[in-house]
């Protein structure tokens, strides 16, 4: 086990290292460097010009010392100007003597964001906040109905109920979160419609969550996420239904209520687990279109924003987190699934 | 004029689209007249499930064909007087040909019907065949990893993984900014991913006819010629005729697509590989002394291709909600092109006051993907059933 944990984590570090230095190469490409040249000096700024500013500022080596430097494993660049002021990446304001000779990810150092005017790690970890109480209700309303919804199915394969339950799973996942969102919105907080139950926005949920703002985001991102569970709950359960002792318990007469609950479910349960674990990734995409649809100042939207304006070190926080997040949700279902299921052996 | 009532509204619209009417009828006259005779397809309607899903991804090959005699204005021009106008509401006189908005009019005063109608076209242009590059590309990676395994296997698993780990989105910003675009990154790799179709041609032809010299030749020489011909268009736009060329925002919106596809595709394939490489006929072949090409592609890959199928159809349904995304975050299409993604995007601004603008794609989407993700549950069912 400890030899599986340590290969997984050891391959994690690999991917993540890989995923950040590409994310870092893409933003950090010439033509961005121009662009933030031209918006933190002079937007008319001539070629030349362009070119010296990158070299005062340090951007003018290698994409490899950059990153090294941006990670925090590298000394941080300095510059000496004619008249012998030193200026650096790790060097604030003036006293350039006691500034520390690394400062990248790895010593919280995620730099500062040109179009929030704060710190990088500040606003991602604020935004973080809000995205988690989104997820939280998210989790809470999808996972116990997709259960449900699969387990009803999967209990009775073949029959009306499995029949009607599987379409409406389909049918939830046909719908992404952009056109759920807009009918949502159409039906319950038109003006057209009239019905007017919930608010059309999200943005004062981010001080004060009521029934009112938060419901139809929620309810949006976990009707994408929810069919896809309980299809896969729905294939496991009707597998442990078919199995020998769900047989035997059958023939000794035990209700039926009570096989389902107390003989199937808990078999039935380990595979969906894995998917909830993985589904957490895939919710991130959803998370973006929500909070950009209903105009909730979370992470995802700050990823949109990072992204739309070319905010090289906020971008880069954003996808490190991101690729995190994927990383250990992956790590958790893989060790999840071992520990939930005893019949694997890892060798 | 008066405007129209709903149920008008509706037979207007029924009206308008005659031609997917005998177009779907012909179709399923036809097919269940010979479903004996159908294989697969044929059996696809016993099941209800599957005929339903089959009938509205129909619909919407057809209207995609017709679009352009279905259409009742330009999907681009824009009536003064029309802006957000409800559904049926009359047209200024003596303007146009058709009487009415039949859906309404957006917030730039186009027809919503005409611009739904024709974004079908572009949806229907882009999913399948990014569907079947990405599926090219991980065939063509994802046998040689199941078929070999070791090092090769644990590289390209290793890439798969890399891709998938990252959030979509995220991928889709850096891909189609206009900085990476300036650097022609989306270009040079449209130039390696539109190679994997020719390599995957050139080997399978290559390994069926290895035994034929003659046939071999023509059938390679007739590959490479027409296949390098529409490369040199499709990813270079170069073609030496000039007949063949693609936009560049279309380009990199495809590409974009098919990588991120590509790496789910290369697991289910390597994963099918894995199974089926330990049966009986593949050691057969092996005994007979087929080569290892052979081996995956006439020997694996057509038993693999029941559960290939289904995914197929997912993921033209996935492919499309991923479209969709790309117009959603105004990425990588032009502002004003009629596609679904690109037009909630545009309705969604005023969506609590003026709803049907953004409506009426919604709705198209979901119903194409609906009937993509029933289609392949009546499809796996039928094939489970043998």
């Amino acid at each position: 086990m400890a030899i599986f944990l340590l290969r997984r984590i050891g391959v994690m570090l690999l991917t993540a290292i890989a995923l950040t230095f590409i994310v870092f190469v893409l933003t950090n490409l010439q033509p961005n460097l121009e662009k933030v040249a031209k918006f933190q000096g002079n937007v008319r700024m001539t070629d030349e010009e362009v070119t010296s500013w990158l070299g005062k500022n340090g951007y003018d080596r290698s994409m490899v010392a950059r990153y090294g430097e941006w990670l925090g494993v590298v000394p941080g660049w300095t510059y000496t100007d004619d008249a012998g002021k030193v200026t650096g990446r790790c060097i604030d304001d003036d006293n350039a003597d006691q500034a520390q000779t690394r400062c990248g990810v790895l010593q919280g150092e995620w730099g500062h964001s040109i179009v929030f005017k704060e710190d990088v790690r500040d606003i991602v970890f604020k935004r973080l906040g809000l995205t988690a109480k989104l997820m939280f209700w998210v989790m809470i309303l999808m996972v116990p109905m997709a259960l449900v919804l699969g387990v009803l199915a999967g209990m009775r394969e073949g029959t009306r109920l499995d029949r009607s339950l599987s379409t409406i799973s389909i049918a939830t996942t046909a719908t992404p979160e952009y056109v759920s969102g807009v009918i949502l919105i159409a039906v319950f907080a038109s003006s057209a419609v009239g019905l007017k139950w919930f608010k059309g926005t999200a943005t004062s949920a981010m001080d004060d969550i009521t029934f009112a703002n938060f419901t139809l985001p929620v309810v949006t991102i976990a009707l994408y996420g929810m069919g896809y569970i309980a299809r896969m709950t729905r294939a496991s359960m009707t597998e442990v239904m078919t199995t020998q002792y769900i047989r035997t318990a059958r023939l000794k007469g035990v209700s039926f209520t009570n096989i389902v609950l107390k003989h199937a479910l808990r078999n039935a349960l380990i595979a969906p687990f894995t998917v909830i674990m993985l589904q957490i990734p895939w919710l991130l995409n959803g998370v973006v279109i929500v909070e950009t649809l209903f105009n909730y100042k979370g992470f995802g939207w700050t990823l949109v924003q990072a992204a739309g304006n070319n905010d090289v070190e906020l971008l880069l926080g954003c996808s490190v987190v991101a690729v995190i997040v994927v990383l250990v949700t992956q790590l958790i279902s893989d060790v999840g699934y071992v520990f939930l299921n005893p019949r694997i052996r890892i060798s | 004029m008066e405007p129209l009532s709903w149920g008008s509204i509706i037979a207007q619209i029924f009206a308008q689209f005659t031609p997917v009417w005998i177009g779907m009828v012909t179709v399923f006259v036809l097919s269940i007249r010979f479903k004996r005779r159908l294989g697969l397809y044929g059996k696809l309607f016993d099941s209800t499930v599957g005929m339903i899903g089959f009938a509205l991804v129909l619909f919407w090959v057809f209207t995609a064909l017709f679009a352009g005699s279905i259409i009742t204005h330009d999907p681009l021009g824009q009536l003064s007087g029309m802006k957000n106008k409800l559904p049926g509401t009359p047209v200024p006189d003596g303007v146009d040909v058709y009487a009415y908005y039949l859906l309404g009019g957006d917030n730039l005063a186009r027809d919503v019907f005409s611009r739904m109608v024709s974004g079908s076209t572009i949806v229907m242009q882009i999913a399948p065949l990014a569907t079947l590059f990405a599926f090219m590309v991980g065939i063509t990676l994802g046998l040689p990893a199941a078929y070999y395994g070791g090092k090769l296997d644990m590289f390209l698993s290793f890439l798969a993984n890399l891709i998938l780990a990252f959030p979509v989105i995220l991928l889709f910003y850096l891909l189609v900014t206009p900085e990476i675009v300036k650097t022609g990154l989306p270009k040079y790799m449209a130039g390696v991913l539109f190679l994997f179709p020719i390599v995957f041609m050139v080997v399978l032809l290559n390994a069926r006819f290895f035994t034929q010299p003659a046939k071999r030749a023509a059938y390679l020489t007739a590959t490479l010629v027409v296949g390098l011909w529409i490369y040199l268009g499709v990813a270079w736009n170069t073609d030496p005729l000039g007949i063949i060329s693609v936009p560049p925002n279309i380009l990199i919106v495809f590409v974009s697509v098919v990588f991120v596809n590509a790496p789910t595709v290369f697991r289910i394939v390597r994963g099918l590989g894995l199974d089926i490489k330990t049966r009986d006929y593949v050691a057969a072949a092996q005994t007979r002394g087929e080569g290892p090409w052979y081996t995956m592609l006439w020997e694996i890959l057509p038993n693999a291709r029941g559960p290939l199928i289904v995914d197929f159809c997912l993921r033209i349904g996935y492919t499309t909600i991923l479209l969709g995304t790309l117009g959603f975050f105004g990425l990588g299409l032009a502002p004003e092109s009629p596609d679904w993604g690109t037009t909630i995007n545009d309705g969604r601004k005023l969506l609590s006051i003026y709803p049907h603008p953004a409506l009426a794609p919604a709705l198209a989407l979901m119903s194409l993907v609906l009937g993509l993700n029933l289609l392949a549950d009546g499809l796996r069912e039928e094939s489970l059933k043998d």
